[in-house]
């Protein structure tokens, strides 16, 4: 009877897919989304009721406004975004050649501003950064995220992997400890969410701003009471590509509504 | 300034249609201070005007309280096919407008 179980169990661990310790499987992996209060998701299901759809709105309307001294609009080289940019923001943040980095999607908007338009680069969190990088993602939403996949980025998101399992700040806290150990729990009042970042950038409610990952990796470690990595940082990059690679297969939302 | 609105594209005569408008703006509430001390002045959109073939239909006083990009919704009756139009106007000499149309059958 024991050696049955046994083997039962051995069987159940060699047919279990490879996973790291603490790592929540492909199944079990839900969106910010299935966290939320029916009122929440309904402001997020309904496109004339969504916040976030203000910032698309005005992102496609920079899309197809010429900029900078060359005088080029995205649309000049891109075309159409809802064919071009389909799909392109579930493969970010993504390895740059050029770089030997991962880029973000708003670093990748800077970027081309910066070598094909000629235009200075937008500040983090700004109001057209936003709008942009909204635009974009906006294309890819329903499809599966797929980023980290490039067998060039796999340090990067090894490294992005130990920052999130690094204990950091005066409460010692890594972000391991309460998005794997603790969610479905409530932090304040507040659910603990997987920390899928499935919706990026996306509408808070409470900023009453659309923000960037960056800006919620940024709160989460003042939270904890660290030092946060600059806007842009290759720690902040890293940590955007495992939480990325992390959420392998979700469907995009861009742009979602978080409370 | 970008706004969302939704309208029925088509509606039977006599019927009450729901209307969504969103539209974006700050709504600085002029209570909160910078990290230096100085006040951040108000600026908030302070009314709002439906207005259904050139006759108001629904107005709307905002303050303070109310929260980023306004989402306002209400109800009308429809009698005949025509325009709405909608009219942002606040602190700041602020203005924008929006309209929407609608087939009575």
């Amino acid at each position: 009877m024991m050696s049955w179980r046994a083997i039962a169990a051995a069987a159940l661990f060699a047919a279990a897919p490879a996973l790291l310790a603490g790592e929540i499987p492909p199944d079990a992996r839900r969106s910010g989304y299935a966290f939320m209060g029916p009122d929440t998701r309904a402001m997020q299901e309904d496109d004339t009721s969504n916040p976030g759809m203000l910032f698309v709105l005005d992102g496609e309307a920079l899309w197809a406004k010429k900029t900078g001294s060359a005088a080029k609009s995205c649309t000049d080289c891109h075309g159409d975004a809802r064919s071009s940019m389909k799909g392109v923001a579930a493969r970010y943040p993504a390895f740059d050649k050029a770089l030997g980095r991962p880029v973000t999607l708003d670093q990748r908007i800077n970027l081309c501003r910066a070598n094909h338009q000629q235009a200075i680069p937008l500040p983090y969190e700004s109001h057209d950064l936003l709008a942009l990088s909204a635009f974009i993602a906006h294309q890819s939403r329903g499809t599966p995220i797929t980023a980290g996949d490039d067998p060039q980025a796999k340090p990067f998101v090894e490294q992005g992997r130990a920052l999130y399992m690094q204990r950091e700040g005066q409460l010692n806290l890594a972000c391991t400890n309460c998005h794997d150990d603790n969610f479905d729990k409530r932090l304040a009042g507040a659910p603990i969410t997987q920390a899928q970042p499935t919706g990026y950038p996306l509408y808070r409610l409470e900023w009453q701003t659309l923000g960037s990952l960056e800006r919620r990796l940024r709160s989460c470690m003042s939270g904890v009471r660290a030092q946060a990595y600059d806007y842009g940082s290759p720690e902040l990059v890293a940590l955007e590509l495992y939480l990325m690679s992390r959420a392998h297969g979700l469907p995009m939302e861009t742009p979602a509504v978080r409370p | 300034m970008a706004a969302l609105i939704n309208v029925p594209s088509k509606a039977k005569r006599g019927d009450i249609v729901e209307i969504r408008t969103l539209t974006s703006h700050i709504m600085e509430t002029g209570f909160r201070h910078t990290a230096d001390g100085n006040l951040v002045p108000r600026n908030i959109i302070t009314s709002f005007t439906c207005r259904y073939n050139g006759a108001e239909i629904f107005r709307a006083d905002l303050f303070p309280a109310i929260a980023a990009n306004p989402y306002l919704s209400f109800f009308a009756v429809v009698k005949e096919s025509g325009k709405f139009e909608f009219e942002w106007i606040g602190d700041n000499g602020y203005s924008s407008a929006a309209s929407a149309s609608i087939t009575v059958e």
